[in-house]
């Protein structure tokens, strides 16, 4: 053993350990005061990023079961099944904190690490998506121009990494608001296709049975990343930038591809990546999941440069690098295919039966742990929580108290907003085609969509969560975040099936982010268990809080949903002049957090209306069922902006105008964000249809245009298709690149 | 016919391209790199696209070195047909079985997206069912696209007809994707038995993903 450590309170604190933790870890090692290497350990096993303390009091109560799960929270991503033998893997990630203080790499690994845990399971990934926060790019100041540079940086990553491992990245979403200025997020979501009785596990068992590392060799890249995550952002935060890893998706091409291989064979008993916390996490856990003990001798770990020392090797965040537990015997046969790909592989131990965690450099043990305590008593904090207090304020404002804006005007602003406009600059960086699956690619609105060559179905996948909504009202900000998905889903003709979550808040010290998180979980499982779709794998990140300034709550969710047959998937712009249009739905003066207040008045203000889970529901029944018949043509969500800037993207997506007149209350509704209404493009022929259908189903509908004509015309509204389509293309750019 | 598709580490086109000539009824055969020869009972051979070996130095400039490469050199030598997509577009240049060379894109970004390219040549054994002038849909894929060759070279492929396709718009008329000199999409040898583009055949090949003019580029090779 190494020497115990004289400084403990310098130590400990470097490691974000209490006393109280220190004298628990005693307890836990019988009494004997730890060395660094275990203090490392511990320090990474139980930093929120790992440990999920402040937040795992809430996650227990998710909903996770349905036929179709096959695998929930808990293993590297999780499994539903789609059919015909075959299943759908996915997950999504944050990497925020690496990604504001190196953009480029802090990104780029995000994709990286998030499609290590797809493929690890046995899957090729075959889309990403990514949903993205940041701070006012509009701004002329000094914020501006950074946040500005962040976008350009975290987009130029994303697409290097995806791009080179040829994962299309088939959409995303993107939204911007002053509370981002400190942190923005950054959640990366991927999804692979495997065999369903194919899916392989983190788990390390079998007496004897060898661990072999696999990968890249290990630098001091990335070190303490986890543990970095796991704290707020103050003037000092750029030091860290050594703590971001660098990312090598060549690397990790062949990282998949030597998996994919090894996954064919016989050999593997379990597989994880070494994601945050390295290979403290992934031996900890495998062995964890099992009940077995582990021998690893760090000597053996391929290095990156000489003089690495166990507590390194333990901690490195060092990327593409993964942790196998094979059978005994086929070392050989493991180490052959990795040298194939030009890969290291080393036996590093051995899988025991003592349920302790040995370490060994050199022959000499350097750390002796139980495995189980570090993860089964990894302190759960049940932090304080208190109602924010500007929730009242915010209540007690309404549309109606500010000065009225003629719909020309409120329509020619929002329509250029960064949050409206299309993105292309951001995804044609982005490979969206290449595996030659993408049916419903980025730009189209809605959910994208995939073919599944394998079984002639296809997936429908949409990340959503607006933050205006969840600020004034954490619990039906959280659900709307669920709902708008699934119906984003459902407006390609697909089922939602299964969500993952990626909750991003602030400082979980302070109790009024402690009740925003706790309010949308429940809002979440609420949500879920209504509408059938359960949650199968999730990631949370706290401490999204610079200078006191926490984000607003982000609870990020990504429905994934199927669609029965590939050559049947709807679109959501327009499809033909002469189509009506119908709105589904009821239009009611709602414009708590709409982008109308913020765009107009700057203000996130108001109140969310009560959830009709009942009415969603058979909304998005109507638009799979209508759209099996063939009686659709397209079909679009309303949301933010409500139905004037839903029926502009159509008509500038599709290069149609549109004639439309909607019955209002109040001539300011065609803005209102009412929840469960959507807009469908019918032929003249098929209206009636669509309209008894949905009458049958109890769901209001009206015939309010048609499409055509060189104009967009909405009630008051008036503008050209070519004046349109010039904002909603070119406006990002335009914001993006005006430091350039 | 048969197919040869060649498989660098960081190749990641090669199963669509796979695909893409067994969806037309022609026999394929995945090549390593590492191999040092060609299989004998090939009609074509083609270099997918992709990142061969990270590309973190200029697209394909590794790759030209690979032992496979030695032997698809040989084959072209002799008169075997070659196509380059992409990345395999980028390694013909760097192996000097094509002429010019492919530079980062002028505005420095990767582009994806689907683009139209108009039919310059007909008459070699690639674009024969394709109609000169014709405007096809084809998706592009590349941060190094950038066509570039001196004027000498450029007033060469023009006269010997070695110019293949040309980004344009919708009505045909060449447009800037990139940079490449002369809206240049895609090139072959003075021997025309060597072809190299950067847009992606082998991804419009189903109309649900937008185009099938993908069809009738590739099928030209068996004729």
């Amino acid at each position: 053993m190494s020497q115990p450590i004289e400084n403990i309170e310098e130590v400990l604190k470097a490691h974000k350990l209490s006393l109280e933790d220190y004298e628990h870890i005693k307890h836990i090692l019988e009494g004997r005061e730890p060395n660094l290497v275990e203090i490392g350990v511990f320090s990474a096993m139980w930093s929120e990023h790992c440990s999920y303390k402040s937040s795992k009091k809430y996650l227990s109560g998710f909903p996770t079961k349905a036929p179709w799960v096959i695998q929930g929270p808990g293993e590297n991503a999780g499994v539903i099944d789609i059919g015909d033998g075959m299943a759908a893997v996915f997950k999504m990630e944050s990497h925020n904190h690496p990604s504001f203080i190196e953009p480029f790499q802090g990104a780029a690994t995000g994709v990286g690490g998030i499609l290590r845990d797809v493929f690890t399971m046995g899957a090729r990934p075959v889309a990403n998506l990514n949903s993205l926060r940041f701070g006012d790019v509009n701004a002329r100041s000094q914020i501006g121009k950074y946040q500005r540079r962040l976008v350009r940086g975290v987009v130029d990553g994303i697409g290097s990494y995806g791009n080179c491992m040829g994962v299309p990245t088939i959409g995303g979403e993107m939204s911007f608001d002053e509370c981002y200025n400190g942190n923005i997020l950054v959640n990366a979501f991927a999804l692979g296709l495997a065999k369903s009785d194919e899916i392989f596990l983190g788990r390390a068992e079998g007496l004897g049975n060898p661990v072999i590392y696999v990968g890249s060799k290990t630098g001091r890249d990335g070190l303490g990343g986890a543990v970095m995550s796991s704290d707020s952002f103050t003037e000092e935060s750029k030091s860290l930038r050594p703590t971001v890893q660098v990312g090598d998706p060549f690397t990790e091409k062949l990282l998949l591809e030597a998996c994919l291989e090894l996954f064919k064979t016989d050999h593997v008993v379990g597989i994880q990546d070494m994601g945050a916390a390295g290979l403290t996490s992934s031996s900890f856990e495998m062995a964890g999941r099992t009940g077995s003990g582990m021998i690893m001798n760090l000597d053996k770990v391929p290095a990156r440069e000489e003089g690495m020392m166990p507590y390194e090797f333990m901690l490195s965040e060092s990327q593409e690098r993964m942790l196998i537990c094979a059978k005994k015997g086929s070392e050989q046969a493991i180490i052959d295919i990795f040298e194939k790909w030009d890969l290291d592989a080393a036996v590093i131990g051995e899988v025991t039966d003592t349920g302790m965690m040995e370490l060994f450099w050199h022959g000499e043990r350097c750390a002796y742990i139980p495995v189980a305590p570090v993860s089964e008593e990894a302190p759960v904090l049940d932090r304080p929580t208190s109602r924010p207090k500007y929730l009242d304020e915010v209540a007690g404002v309404s549309v109606d108290d500010f000065e009225a804006v003629d719909n020309q005007s409120a329509f020619e602003k929002l329509i250029a907003s960064v949050e409206v406009v299309d993105k292309s600059w951001v995804y044609n960086q982005y490979d969206s085609m290449v595996q030659i699956n993408t049916v419903k690619a980025p730009g189209s609105l809605d959910a994208s969509s995939i073919r599944v060559k394998e079984n002639g179905k296809a997936l429908a996948m949409s990340s959503d969560c607006n933050p205006r909504y969840c600020y004034i009202d954490p619990f039906k900000g959280a659900a709307l975040a669920v709902i708008e998905s699934g119906r984003n889903v459902a407006m390609s003709g697909a089922k939602p099936l299964a969500i993952t979550d990626c909750l991003n808040f602030g400082n979980p010290e302070n109790p009024e982010v402690m009740w925003q998180f706790a309010q949308a979980c429940e809002g979440i499982k609420e949500a879920c268990a209504e509408l059938s779709t359960p949650v199968v794998s999730g990631n949370v990140s706290l401490y999204n809080e610079t200078n006191g300034v926490s984000v607003f709550p982000t609870p990020s969710i990504a429905m994934v949903g199927l669609n029965d047959d590939e050559n049947n998937i709807l679109q959501s712009a327009f499809q033909k002049e002469g189509n009506k249009i119908l709105l589904v739905g009821e239009t009611r003066g709602e414009f708590g957090g709409s982008l109308y207040i913020k765009e107009l008045y700057g203000k996130t203000v108001g109140t969310l209306a009560d959830i009709d889970y009942t009415k969603e529901l058979r909304l998005w029944e109507l638009v799979i069922e209508a759209n099996k018949q063939g009686l659709l043509c397209a079909a679009k969500d309303i949301n933010m902006g409500g139905a004037a800037i839903a029926l502009a993207k159509m008509a500038a997506v599709s290069n149609k105008g549109c004639k439309v007149n909607m019955g209002v209350a109040n001539s300011r509704d065609v803005f209102a964000e009412s929840q469960s209404r959507a807009l469908l493009e019918v032929t003249p022929e098929n209206a009636g249809k669509v309209a008894a259908l949905a009458s049958g189903l109890g769901l209001k509908i009206e015939a309010i245009g048609e499409v055509g004509g060189e104009n967009v015309s909405i009630n008051d509204i008036e503008i050209t298709l070519d004046k349109l389509r010039d904002i909603y293309f070119c406006q990002f750019i335009r914001v993006i690149e005006q430091d350039l | 016919m048969k197919v040869a598709v060649l498989r660098f580490p960081g190749t990641n086109c090669e199963f669509d391209t796979q695909y893409a000539f067994e969806k037309l009824g022609y026999a394929t055969e995945l090549v390593w790199h590492k191999e040092t020869t060609l299989p004998s009972d090939i009609n074509l051979v083609v270099i997918p696209g992709g990142f061969s070996y990270g590309d973190y130095l200029r697209s394909g400039s590794i790759a030209r070195f690979s032992p496979i490469m030695r032997a698809v050199v040989n084959f072209a030598n002799k008169g075997g047909k070659v196509l380059g997509i992409c990345n395999g577009f980028q390694i013909l240049t760097e192996v000097g079985l094509l002429p010019g060379a492919l530079k980062r894109n002028s505005n420095l970004h990767f582009i994806s997206k689907m683009q139209r390219i108009r039919v310059e040549n007909n008459d070699n054994a690639f674009l024969n069912r394709c109609e000169k002038d014709e405007v096809l849909q084809i998706p592009i894929a590349h941060a190094d696209g950038n066509y570039y060759i001196d004027p000498t070279g450029l007033s060469d492929l023009e006269e010997n007809g070695q110019i293949l396709v040309r980004y344009c718009d919708a009505n045909g008329k060449s447009m800037d994707v990139n940079g490449s000199i002369g809206s240049i999409a895609g090139i072959c040898n003075k021997e025309k038995n060597v072809f190299g583009l950067m847009p992606h055949p082998e991804r419009a090949l189903d109309k649900i993903l937008g185009s099938d003019d993908g069809i009738k580029m590739l099928k030209g090779f068996d004729s």
